[in-house]
């Protein structure tokens, strides 16, 4: 919906100053707000250049990437070999990889928490459908003061959050559900102000909203694994394993105003954005 | 008393109309912009069941099924391994939620009422009235606010429960939310029953309380049935703070104290992002349809009501 007005918005620039030169940026929705965010705060850098933002799935935009129908591709993937060599056929050009962010997702419960981390096994056990964890005992026979029941209230978020969707994928992998029955809040504000205050609860959410309120777990991919903490460093080198890198493809060496974009993109008034918009900086390159 | 100032009234417009030819120009402008907003009121409602019914409509026809909408507890419309659109969890929370609620706020409400128009000065009388208005003009979104902040910790405290977000939080969020209502429709209720009534209940020597409770209460019945069920209404359709307080969880409570989920905070929560024309877009506005026909059927049996008594 936001795309789409500032679509219009920019073909109503346009109509009325016909030399401002429109970038088209397609691609991931998990990255369609930073990349708005970014475009709107490009217009003060650079008037003359227009980014035209929209979503439709990181698919959608290594499709149009690969036909030639936009100017960068956003992807919270990597593109597959396939697709590189399919456009280089296409376009006759090599594709060229960005990566201009992190996602990372922290998993948090009340300070009194005795637990200081978890593995993904034993989140999937929380969250996952058919998971058997319902109670704090049942994770290493932890007891949570002030708990009452031992019980552990899962706090999730709306099914159509990218967040939800993507701590779905880390945890679960994509065949299997979340388990029904949690607290389905609207935000990942909401989620930790209700962590803050309800000691038996968990949850989870980007990591620029955790607060000092709440406690984040540092996660283990498997049991006996290094437990690790979910910092801007473990995001960056990968370490922290619910993390990914999110990219934006070109078609072979940009053009001028899109490398200046690109340029842009990694220095550090848009890496503030990258912060504020809740997403991990990427590293210089 | 509505009822008979209308009868009254009645007369006197079939009047005017045998006197149309005199009656100023003016004042014909002015009836039809009286009759005009009476008309829109009514092509509104039409207009927003047609648009709830387009937009479900191929849902209803491809996707629904009976057993499934009503009966399932299973609302799932992201799952990766089968989506399913089950509401009798949220229906069941809208109903525990809305009924809770009015066993609190409406004898409370009503309560406040006698007390602000029968029992207490008139200065105090102002006081109170700024002081119960004040409540309504406090944003939803600040009610689902103090819902997490303040109750919810206040609940597990006091109950010594798991979880402070749940059906009573909720509840008494909602009560809060629907007094201000409550109380001046109630309140104007009893104002308008006569002096006459009060004065000839005390010159036969009844107390005060006999006066409320004997004479005022049959006599404004109505309109505080009234003010009940617009309270009702309000608790039926509230979302953003119920989405926060009743902790927006699928599942049916099994006591006050568990958290549930509402129809409204449901359509509130995923309308905003389910692409339009989409099946679960579909599936919200037959959610919609629901809540437009328990909100018919509520104010269908409030009529019912008063003017079965009335009768």
């Amino acid at each position: 919906m936001r795309s789409a007005f500032y679509l219009i918005f920019i073909l109503m620039s346009c109509s009325r100053q016909s030399d401002v030169l429109i970038i088209q940026n397609k691609g991931s929705d998990t990255l369609v707000n930073l990349a708005q965010a970014w475009a709107e705060e490009y217009k003060n850098v650079k008037p003359k250049v227009a980014i035209a933002v929209s979503g439709g799935g990181s698919g959608t935009g290594i499709a149009a990437l690969i036909n030639g129908t936009v100017d960068i591709a956003n992807s919270s993937r990597a593109m597959k070999e396939e697709e590189r060599e399919e456009a280089l056929k296409n376009n006759g050009k090599t594709v060229r990889e960005f990566v201009v962010g992190m996602d990372a997702l922290a998993v948090f419960v009340h300070p009194k928490n005795p637990l200081s981390g978890l593995s993904l096994e034993e989140i999937a056990c929380i969250y996952g459908m058919g998971g058997e964890c319902t109670h704090w005992n049942q994770i290493r026979g932890t007891v949570v003061p002030g708990c009452q029941g031992n019980k552990i209230i899962r706090v999730s978020r709306q099914s159509n959050s990218g967040t939800y969707q993507y701590f779905r994928e880390a945890v679960l992998g994509k065949k299997r559900d979340l388990k029904l029955g949690s607290m389905d809040l609207n935000g990942s504000r909401e989620s930790i102000d209700l962590v803050e205050k309800t000691p038996c609860a968990i949850g989870y959410s980007g990591m620029g909203y955790i607060s000092k309120h709440v406690k984040a777990f540092c996660i283990q991919n498997t049991k006996d694994s290094e437990c690790i903490p979910p910092t801007l460093k473990t995001a960056v080198d990968k370490s922290y394993p619910i993390s990914r890198e999110l990219y934006m493809y070109t078609s072979g060496e940009p053009s001028e105003e899109v490398k200046a974009y690109m340029e842009w993109t990694q220095s550090e008034e848009a890496q503030k954005i990258t912060i504020k918009a809740g997403y991990v900086p990427a590293a210089k390159r | 008393m509505e009822l008979k100032a209308t009868e009254t009234a009645v007369p006197k417009a079939m009047e005017w109309r045998h006197r149309k030819s005199t009656k100023p120009k003016s004042e014909r402008i002015i009836e039809f912009i009286i009759k005009a907003g009476g008309l829109s009121s009514i092509v509104l409602i039409i207009a927003i069941l047609i648009f709830i019914l387009k937009e479900s409509a191929p849902f209803l026809i491809k996707r629904f099924d009976f057993s499934e909408f009503f009966l399932s507890t299973e609302w799932n419309p992201a799952s990766v391994v089968e989506i399913k659109y089950g509401i009798l969890a949220l229906l069941v929370g809208t109903l525990l939620v809305t009924i809770i609620s009015m066993l609190i706020a409406v004898p409370l409400g009503l309560a406040c009422a006698f007390y602000i128009s029968e029992f207490c000065s008139p200065q105090l009388r102002e006081v109170y009235k700024i002081l119960i208005e004040f409540l309504a003009a406090i944003p939803s979104v600040v009610w689902g606010f103090i819902a997490i902040m303040m109750i919810n910790p206040l609940i597990i405290h006091t109950f010594d429960v798991p979880i402070g977000l749940n059906i009573l939080n909720a509840s008494i969020i909602l009560a809060l939310m629907s007094l201000p209502l409550i109380v001046s429709v109630g309140e104007d209720a009893l104002r308008a029953v006569p002096e006459t009534y009060r004065e000839a209940a005390e010159g036969m020597g009844a107390t005060k309380w006999e006066v409320a409770t004997r004479v005022l209460l049959p006599a404004a019945k109505n309109g505080l049935m009234a003010a009940a069920l617009l309270g009702v209404g309000r608790a039926l359709g509230e979302t953003m703070a119920v989405l926060m307080a009743t902790g927006h969880s699928i599942q049916i409570p099994e006591s006050i104290f568990e958290p549930g989920r509402t129809l409204t905070a449901t359509i509130a929560a995923e309308l905003g992002e389910s692409p339009k024309g989409g099946e679960h877009y579909q599936a919200l506005f037959a959610i919609g349809l629901v809540l437009f026909v328990l909100s018919f059927i509520v104010n269908l049996s409030a009529d019912y009501l008063i003017r079965g008594r009335k009768k």
